[in-house]
Order: C-alpha cells, then sequence, then structure tokens
C-alpha cells in the first residue's frame, strides 16, 4: 500500500469513528440532564424559567463536543491537510 | 462540495473578493437596518399603532426580559449589543427558507467575528462598571493560583462561542445536501424545519452566552445573582415541603 491510500483509509476510519463515538457521550450527557430537569421541574414548577434557561444553556455546553467531533470529521473527510500534502508530492513527482 | 459559503466567489478583482459570506451579511445588515428604520420612523405612544411597530416592540421587551432575569439589571443599556447579535443570528438562520441562500454563520469568519465582538465587550463592560483594577482582580479569583486558567477559559470560550454556531449552521447545510444525493423529495424539507428551529435554539444560546459572560463580569464583586456562571449554576433541587 503506498502512502496515499494509508492517508484515505486513515482519515476515513477516523472519521467514522470520530462522530460515532463524539455522538454517543455527548447523547448520554445530555439525556442526564434533561432527565434531571425534568426531575427538577416537576418539584418545583414555579421556578421553571430559571430551570429552563440553565438547561438550555448547559445543553449548549455539552452538545458543542459533538459538534467539536463533527466539524473533526467533516475537516478529515472534505478538508483534509494530509491528502492535500500527499496529492501535492506524488503530482510533484 | 463546499463546506463553506467563503467558497462561492461572485466577483473578484486582484485582491478584492466578493464571496457569498461577505454578499449576505451585507444583505442582511441592509434589511434589519432598513427594516428597524422603516418601522420606528414614525412611532406612536397612543393606542392606535401599526402591526409593525407591535412587532418590533413584542421583540425587544423579550429581548429585555431575557436580559434582566440573566441578571444585567438595567437592560436597556445592554439590548443594542446582545440584541443585535440574537436579531443577525436569527435573522441569517431564518432566511434559510429563501431559495439560493446561505447563511453566512455557517461561515467560519462571521462567527468568529461575532464572537471576537463578545470577547472585546466583556472587558468593556466590566471595566464600565467595576474600574479597572476591579475588573482585573476578579481574574485572581478565587487565589492567584487560577490566574492562567480564567484566561485561558476567557480564550477558550471565545473559541467555543465561535465553532458552536458554527458547526450547528454548518452541520445544517451539509446534512441537507447529503440527503438531496439520497432521498431528494420529501425528507429535506423536514430537515429544513429542524434547522430553523436549530438556528432559532442557537439564536437564543449565543446571546444568553454572551449575556451571561457580561453579568459574570460586571457584577462579580456585587452578591452573586441566580446565574452568574453556567458552571457553577445548580438548579435547585431542594425537596419541596
Amino acid at each position: 500500500m503506498d502512502s496515499s491510500t494509508l492517508v484515505a483509509i486513515a482519515s476515513i476510519v477516523t472519521a467514522g469513528l470520530t462522530t460515532g463515538v463524539g455522538c454517543m457521550c455527548p447523547a448520554l450527557g445530555e439525556g442526564r440532564s434533561v432527565s434531571t430537569a425534568l426531575t427538577a421541574l416537576a418539584q418545583q414548577p414555579d421556578a421553571s424559567a430559571t430551570i429552563t434557561r440553565t438547561l438550555f444553556v448547559g445543553l449548549a455546553m455539552i452538545e458543542s463536543t459533538a459538534i467539536y467531533c463533527f466539524v473533526v470529521s467533516m475537516i478529515l473527510i472534505f478538508a483534509n491537510p494530509f491528502w492535500t500534502h500527499v496529492i501535492a508530492q506524488t503530482a510533484g513527482k | 462540495m463546499r463546506l463553506s459559503p467563503d467558497q462561492l466567489i461572485f466577483w473578484q478583482h486582484g485582491f478584492l473578493k466578493l464571496n457569498a459570506t461577505i454578499v449576505f451579511t451585507w444583505g442582511l445588515m441592509l434589511l434589519l437596518a432598513a427594516g428597524s428604520e422603516l418601522i420606528t420612523r414614525k412611532l406612536s405612544t397612543d393606542l392606535t399603532r401599526s402591526r409593525w411597530q407591535n412587532l418590533l416592540e413584542i421583540v425587544v421587551t423579550a429581548i429585555e426580559k431575557q436580559i434582566e432575569e440573566v441578571g444585567l439589571s438595567p437592560a436597556r443599556k445592554y439590548v443594542g449589543f446582545l440584541g443585535t447579535l440574537f436579531l443577525f443570528v436569527a435573522a441569517s438562520s431564518l432566511c434559510t427558507i429563501i431559495p439560493g441562500y446561505q447563511p453566512p454563520t455557517s461561515s467560519l469568519s462571521t462567527t468568529t467575528a461575532l464572537a471576537l465582538c463578545v470577547f472585546v465587550a466583556v472587558p468593556l463592560f466590566g471595566i464600565e462598571d467595576q474600574g479597572i483594577g476591579g475588573y482585573l482582580k476578579a481574574y485572581a479569583k478565587p487565589t492567584v493560583i487560577m490566574l492562567p486558567f480564567n484566561i485561558i477559559s476567557e480564550l477558550s470560550r471565545t473559541l467555543a462561542l465561535a465553532v458552536r454556531l458554527f458547526g450547528n449552521m454548518m452541520s445544517g447545510a451539509m446534512i441537507i445536501g447529503i440527503l438531496l444525493t439520497i432521498t431528494p423529495f420529501i425528507f429535506p424539507v423536514f430537515m429544513t424545519m429542524l434547522g430553523l428551529l436549530t438556528g432559532m435554539v442557537q439564536a437564543y444560546i449565543f446571546s444568553i452566552l454572551a449575556a451571561v459572560y457580561i453579568a459574570a463580569a460586571t457584577r462579580s464583586r456585587k452578591a452573586a445573582p441566580a446565574l452568574a456562571k453556567p458552571g457553577l449554576a445548580k438548579p435547585e433541587l431542594a425537596p419541596a415541603t
């Protein structure tokens, strides 16, 4: 296998793994936080405004980790710097 | 496939480029500024008012109420900055129902510019409220050991603001693009609807996070507000008696 094939294999597999794991773990975290917020809402419906706003801010914080993973895998697939480097080297020969 | 609207270039002359991001940003700025100017040209204070004035009043009072709830006490002082952020991000994602439009917030340069505005505005509001010494002292709290971590958090939350908005907007456009090649008929419509919802939520989150950061910078010496920092605020879980 030449280096371009290796780079392609590594990029594609890593992109899939990144999005897979990076969706799974934030999903667990978001589920926990939503369930806790629902419990709090059921106990104290008067504080719903504060709880909802805090929940939204926290969910945004958690979800941004999933978004980072998504951005990394998109870069690996569509704008891979190593792939561009290998292609440039092969064309230069 | 294009990752961002930066790569769609309408006009180019040497060093100057007019890409889709700049063009759609200018269009949105024109829309927002001209719309507000047209509405506020003839405001009335009696009971008969135009429907557009009603719309604008609803939007402005809702934003002010949200800012008040975060803990920024004269909301009228901050509504110019935070409300503009909210309206720009919301309008840029709502306009995706127009065919051929690409949201400028799906480009990393636009979101970085917005995040840098927040990065500059937080110390400005903080210094205005507490003076330079009082603001700088807040970095060394609770102890001096936390100083580098406070500085790192200042930088990393700016990066997080930019990448979060960019990732959400870009992923919406990207998923619609991928689905158009697989199931081109009905399903992208639902994803577009989901994208509208995501855009509104992201606009809310962007502006509320900016408000929380400003509140943390301005009120750290006074009594702690209900939501000073998102990492520290806990929903009240005390059992109801």
